[in-house]
């Protein structure tokens, strides 16, 4: 008998919350192993009914995920014996590899979008956050609350005019519009939040530093930054999912050459309708980083859902 | 909320000029400090706000860079708020509004009271729970199409087998009557975590002695949880059913790929919508004139909500 409080929930309450949480939890995971699962199974295996539990893997649909196939007669496939296991896999179906896919240049303009604009959000919101959270700024709940409703747009009401300024100046389907495009909406985030982080700083450190003839700008680089480097480091990763997961812009200004891998995934077809297990495995080198990421944050989710409205 | 002394700009000195950083006043630092930032936020968000504000009282497209714009007057907005189909995508909209914080904040909220129960591993279920909210709408509502499927989908071998149905009787995406319930079903997996970890922290900022006394005064469980639960927990659900409020109300991503809209229009979302004129009607100054109307709908409605939602907190 260790409970000392009456409000302390008995063990069977305890036993059947956590049962029910568990049932939950086990369900709604489920889309997700499935996706996981689906990116090892043959396309026959992936469609059939009743769905399959048990299955015999194969790395067929990342195979088919990163490369591009042609159907070849059988003479061509005779003289060609596979000398690979992933040319194996393709001449099950009288196919020759014939190049890669553009999944590998997707994934990497996902990264080098999701990076730049993480880096450049950041320390933007950083400065912007320290000042914000320690000088005298006019209007400064104005301005801060302004930097909120930013974010308040639908993002396809912003890209009508987005979309003609960046066809005037050159930066339709670039990197940097991207990037810039990116930061811009992440600011909101980033600002809000490091200036939480920051608040929760002792001002008393940077007095010291000042009396010991620190300037601001040394007390801020040598005082404040490493004491907020929790905060930023989970500011970047709030910042870097929102770039990696971004659709709307995504879709309406890229096309060719800066289209990220959300919008490429869903286009991924093989014969008759889309590729599920090339879809999944796509799926899932994309999704994975961002569980690893959550479940490395999960002190600080609830922080960055809200904005920093709801410190724990 | 001044601070200490230091925190104030040097009054003597209002004007002093660059000397390297050593010299700066801190004004002239907190300038340097925002100034990018709001530049930015100028050039990417306030400069094209003009300029859809602009454009929404002409005749302009896109597709016919030739032709001569001419200033309209506010006949697109006229035309938009009698438009009866736009009628008909408010109204799914708040359809998809309604039902999904209805089910979000039911299920987060129980969910959040059974966490609170601190049984054994709860950190741990809670970061499984959490999960899909994370992931990409685009990725994933994609991949819902096909658990979607008759006959061979997951979700539809899973009713089936719970209700006797036939897998293959009914698709959740192609019917008129079930497309509106496939994209809420997915949009409460998805966030229903995100009103969960909110009300998980309001019901953790309550503190044990209120139930304590509650427990010496007698009170019953219902009790307690009427009378103290909900009113310490409201303020936090309240901002739950803002953000949520807000996100869904700009929906695109996960509804596109899901259902595209169809069948028919009747998953047609405003955003959806609007992007169909936008983008590929290019009805330029017409879906200008309706982004704006989105935009003041949306900050019209929070900034009545954020008052609502600061009374509630000031009781």
């Amino acid at each position: 008998m260790s409970s000392t409080s009456i409000t302390e929930p008995s063990a069977g309450q305890k036993w059947f919350a956590g049962a029910l949480v568990v049932a939950y939890a086990l369900i709604s995971i489920l889309p997700l192993v499935w996706i996981i699962a689906t990116g090892f199974k043959t396309p026959s295996d992936a469609i059939a009914y009743p769905p399959k539990v048990v299955f015999e893997p194969t790395l067929e649909g990342y195979v088919n995920l990163f490369t591009t196939r042609t159907r070849q007669p059988p003479e061509v496939m005779a003289a060609n014996p596979p000398e690979t296991w992933y040319d194996r896999i393709v001449a099950q179906y009288d196919m020759t590899i014939v190049g890669p896919s553009r999944f590998g240049e997707r994934f990497l303009n996902s990264v080098v979008i999701g990076f730049g604009s993480t880096f450049l959000s950041v320390f933007l919101g950083t400065f912007a956050a320290y000042a914000f959270s320690r000088f005298r700024i006019p209007a400064k709940d104005d301005l801060l609350f302004f930097i909120l409703s930013t974010r308040m747009m639908p993002p396809i009401a912003v890209a009508i005019p987005i979309f003609l300024m960046y066809r005037a100046v050159g930066l339709s389907d670039t990197h940097a519009g991207m990037i810039l495009l990116y930061t811009a909406v992440n600011l909101s985030l980033s600002v809000w939040l490091l200036k939480g982080f920051i608040d929760e700083i002792p001002v008393e450190y940077e007095e010291a530093a000042l009396i010991d003839g620190y300037t601001r700008f040394q007390a801020f680089y040598k005082v404040v930054l490493p004491q907020a480097a929790t905060g930023i480091a989970s500011t970047a990763i709030f910042c870097l999912i929102f770039a990696w997961n971004e659709y709307a812009f995504a879709v309406l200004l890229t096309s060719g050459q800066a289209q990220t891998a959300p919008p490429f995934i869903p286009t991924i077809i093989g014969v008759g309708g889309q590729d599920w297990p090339a879809v999944a495995a796509g799926a899932t080198l994309f999704l994975l980083p961002v569980m690893v990421f959550t479940i490395l944050l999960r002190k600080h989710l609830l922080r960055g859902i809200t904005f920093g409205a709801v410190r724990k | 909320m001044s601070k200490i002394a230091i925190d104030r700009p040097a009054q003597a000195t209002p004007r002093r000029i660059a000397r390297g950083f050593r010299g700066l006043s801190d004004r002239a630092l907190a300038w340097i400090f925002v100034g990018p930032t709001i530049l930015l936020l100028l050039a990417v968000n306030i400069f094209p706000l003009i300029w859809t504000i602009w454009l929404s009282f002409t005749n302009f497209r896109v597709n016919r860079p030739n032709e001569e714009v001419k200033f309209v007057g506010v006949q697109n907005y006229s035309r938009i708020l009698s438009d009866d189909d736009i009628w008909l995508t408010m109204q799914a909209t708040a359809h998809f509004l309604f039902w999904t914080l209805f089910l979000q904040i039911l299920i987060g909220f129980w969910l959040a009271w059974l966490i609170n129960r601190k049984f054994k591993g709860n950190d741990l279920w809670t970061t499984v729970i959490v999960l899909p909210m994370m992931l990409s709408p685009a990725v994933v509502g994609n991949f819902w199409t096909f658990l979607y499927q008759p006959q061979i989908g997951l979700f539809n071998y899973a009713v089936g087998f719970l209700t006797g149905a036939d897998p293959s009787s009914f698709s959740m995406i192609a019917d008129v009557t079930l497309a509106p319930w496939a994209i809420i079903i997915v949009d409460t997996w998805m966030w229903t975590p995100f009103v969960m970890l909110i009300c998980l922290a309001g019901l953790r900022s309550i503190p044990d002695s209120l139930y304590e006394a509650a427990e010496c005064d007698r009170a019953s469980k219902w009790r307690q949880f009427w009378t103290i639960t909900v009113p310490l927990v409201l303020p936090f659900l309240m901002l739950a059913v803002l953000f949520r409020g807000i996100e869904n109300f700009k929906m695109f991503d996960l509804v596109v790929q899901l259902t595209g809209g169809g069948p028919g229009s009747v998953t047609e979302l405003t955003s959806i919508n609007l992007k169909r004129e936008a983008f590929e009607k290019w009805r330029t100054g017409y879906s200008s004139a309706y982004a704006i109307i989105l935009f003041v709908t949306v900050y019209g409605l929070a900034a009545i909500y954020v008052k609502a939602l600061n009374r509630v907190k000031q009781r």
